[in-house]
């Protein structure tokens, strides 16, 4: 059995456009994967594809988690099969708090007729709130709900954390977060790395990779990874601009 | 989960636990059809007394000649065949004071229901109905020597009638529409309850009504009485078994609090999806009186229900909370009338409807507030939840206001449950039903508080059944 997250020779499309052009990317577990590239270039459909989103075409292609193929899989067996998707637009559910939505998505987990242990859980989530400097109070909050860009990102990695994924994508968390935050979800992160466990982070700018110190850096481009490399390659593409990928990247893809 | 899968997976309003019935064994039966002989075979196996009998009677006239108010309401009313309709079905028995003397086979109904069990934890009184009568009825014995009186309406009626006569038939009268005028002429078991001055029940009282037979009426008639500084909690439940043919219900409900009492009236309704469920409820308060309905409407063909309170007397309060959760092929028509007649009274009304599939929810709401009134609230709020883009839902709120420093506060919303919504939560392990059924608790929540506890859990518990139900 692999241990790895693997994508291979994935091509998807929406409403007849192709979005995602022959991608491939293994992140075996262990290790953290960082994906950049510039807006429109298509890592949120990457992400919400190996999600089981059924809005996207899938033309052709695998994605493999533990090398079993999840396309085709519906989105909670997904969740089960252990890979977590931390949204870049977190959706806001009303009325549902976030102590009794986590709990429920645990209870999920469980079999038939096993209950979640109350006392355990609560003590669980208040110390990875604790941990993530999240206000205890807002366990009794509507999900999102009126929360700002930091917070609503905040409550995706508690989430993260309390439902113990293999396979951890992370969509733009970065995005919307003061450098204060940064620094607390990073350190949360951090903490949850392990040779258990991988991550595919995706981000716009080379600051997260600052407290998230990636093993690899993929560069995107027109649907697909047009260049790899460690995480110097993150400072090489922030001081040269996503121009010069552009430049350096579109005969390639063309 | 596209609005069409979502649509074809849409819900079997049965929630399995009601749909089951027993063999049809009965000791009086009226038969098919509705005329004066239907009535007076009603009136013969009751032994009405003469009264009674003439009120049945004048109230199959004015049901006759009103016709179906299918000028503003959902035109399914016409596929109501009063010809090929049972009126009365009873195994004959005196309601049993122990379950022991229930009939076997509506004792199993009743414990599959639960009923037994809720009784024992935290019930002051149960009547349980099955078909037209009451199986079984009893109190707790410190009520009865406070001097409650709860017992079906024919006994209330005959036994009691000094008591009831002078309401009866008073908040809501028989020509108030034509199915309060069917269950003026019809009427059969029900609840009859008095509470002296000062008597506050701790617990709630309850009735469960049990449709079983196939091609039949269900026309219980309830009238509660509080006394000036009384208090009551009255909690029914309803369901019966889903049959191919159409089963009526259509229940008349009458309260009356008198000087600074409170009624609150709880329903739980769960009907099978041939049901026809047109009930009149009224509540009549006092000076410094309360009544509460807190109505939820699950399942069902077509729901038209209204609860009311008229504020007769000063500083009186009304209000309606409601809930109604319409599926697949299901039309709930609710809403909440609100007669303010004395100064300084103040009613608020909170409906919330669920639409699913085709399911159709309508909030009907009326407030009425006369010139000459002074110091007079209404606060109306009614919230739509839509799950896929086919539900409908329609409001029609009519409020009349004039007067001094009268105010009346109108909120309404309409949402949705995306299909962003159920990715994201399924993405976190939850399946299409739990999704669902989270965001229509989410939708209920704030509102729910409100109840009293073991009523909310049963109510969540339903909602999780119809909505785990409604996704393959
Ligand atoms: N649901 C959708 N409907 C139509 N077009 C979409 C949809 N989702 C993404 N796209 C298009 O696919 C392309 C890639 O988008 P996205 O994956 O969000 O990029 P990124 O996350 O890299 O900014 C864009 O051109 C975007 O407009
Ligand atoms: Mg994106």
């Amino acid at each position: 059995m692999k241990h790895s997250l693997e994508v291979k020779n994935l091509h998807v499309s929406i409403d007849g456009q192709a979005i995602l052009k022959d991608f491939n990317l293994t992140v075996p577990k262990g290790e953290v994967h960082a994906l950049m590239g510039p807006n429109g270039t298509g890592k949120s459909t990457l992400a919400k594809v190996m999600a089981g989103h059924e809005d996207y075409t899938v033309e052709s292609g695998e994605v493999l988690l533990d090398g079993v193929n999840i396309l085709g899989q519906e989105p909670d067996e997904i969740s089960h099969a252990g890979l977590f998707l931390a949204f870049q637009y977190p959706m806001e559910i009303p009325g549902v708090s976030i102590a009794n939505f986590i709990r429920a998505a645990k209870q999920a987990r469980l079999p038939e007729g096993e209950e979640i242990n109350a006392i355990e859980y609560y003590k669980d989530l208040y110390a990875k709130m604790d941990a993530l400097k999240m206000d205890r109070k807002f366990t009794a909050r509507s999900l999102n709900e009126g929360f700002s860009g930091g917070e609503k990102k905040r409550c995706e990695i508690l989430q993260m954390a309390m439902l113990d994924p293999k396979y951890c994508v992370m969509d733009e968390t970065d995005s919307g977060l003061d450098i204060d935050a940064l620094r607390i979800v990073s350190e949360g992160v951090n903490h949850m790395r392990s040779e258990h466990r991988a991550f595919l982070v995706i981000t716009h700018y080379q600051r997260l990779l600052d407290y998230i110190v990636p093993d690899v850096v993929h560069v995107m481009f027109d649907g697909r990874i047009v260049h790899s490399g460690d995480k110097e390659l993150a400072k090489e593409l922030e001081s040269k601009g996503y121009d010069w990928v552009k430049e350096a990247f579109a005969t390639a893809s063309a | 989960m596209s609005d069409t899968d979502l649509q074809d997976q849409a819900i079997q309003v049965d929630t399995e636990k009601g749909n089951f019935k027993y063999p049809e064994n009965y000791e009086f039966d009226a038969g098919l059809g509705l005329n004066e002989d239907t009535i007076k075979y009603i009136s013969d196996v009751k032994d009405d007394p003469d009264w009674v009998r003439e009120f049945r009677l004048n109230a199959l006239e004015v049901f006759q000649k009103k016709p179906m108010p299918t000028k503003w309401a959902d035109k399914d009313l016409e596929n109501i065949d009063f010809d090929k309709i049972r009126y009365y079905l009873s195994k004959g028995q005196q309601p049993a004071r122990s379950w022991d003397e229930v009939p076997d086979d509506v004792k199993e109904t009743f414990e599959r229901l639960g009923i037994p069990e809720q009784e024992r934890k935290f019930l002051a009184g149960v009547e349980a109905q099955f078909d037209s009568e009451a199986s079984y009825s009893r109190m707790k014995e410190d009520l009865e020597k406070d001097g409650v009186i709860f017992v079906g309406s024919s006994e209330g009626l005959a036994e009691y009638s000094e008591i009831f006569k002078p309401y009866f038939g008073k908040v809501i009268p028989t020509a108030d529409n034509k199915f309060s005028a069917l269950n003026s002429a019809a009427f059969s078991g029900g609840s009859f309850i008095y509470v002296p001055k000062g008597v506050k029940l701790k617990q709630p009282l309850q009735a469960y009504f049990r449709i079983n037979a196939e091609n039949f009426g269900q026309f219980e008639r309830t009238l509660i009485i509080a006394d000036e500084d009384s208090e009551i909690t009255y909690m029914e439940g309803c369901t019966a078994p889903k049959f191919e043919t159409t089963t009526l219900h259509s229940a008349v409900v009458e309260l009356v609090a008198l000087k600074n009492a409170k009624i609150q009236y709880i329903t739980v309704q769960n009907w099978s999806s041939n049901v026809f469920n047109l009930v009149t409820k009224r509540g009549m308060a006092d000076e410094g009186a309360e009544v509460k309905w807190i109505d939820c409407n699950i399942g069902s063909r077509l729901t038209m229900k209204y609860p009311g309170v008229v504020l007769k007397g000063k500083g009186a309060r009304g209000e309606v909370l409601s809930i109604a959760l319409a599926n697949e092929g299901q039309h709930q028509d609710t809403g909440a009338k609100m007669m303010h007649l004395a100064d300084n009274t103040t009613s608020n009304i909170i409906s919330k409807s669920i639409s699913i599939g085709k399911g159709r929810s309508t909030y009907r709401g009326q407030v009425h507030m006369p010139k000459h009134l002074k110091d007079c609230k209404n606060n109306t709020e009614c919230d739509a939840l839509l799950i896929n883009t086919n539900s409908r839902t329609d409001t029609y709120p009519a409020i009349t206001t004039r007067g001094q420093n009268n105010t009346v506060q109108h909120e309404a919303s309409v949402s949705k449950v995306s299909a962003e919504q159920i990715f994201y939560m399924m993405q976190r392990g939850l399946s299409e039903g739990e999704a669902m059924s989270l965001a229509v608790n989410g939708f209920v929540n704030e509102l729910m508080k409100a109840f009293p506890m073991e009523y909310s859990v049963e109510l969540k518990r339903l909602i999780d059944m119809e909505m785990e139900g409604s996704v393959g």
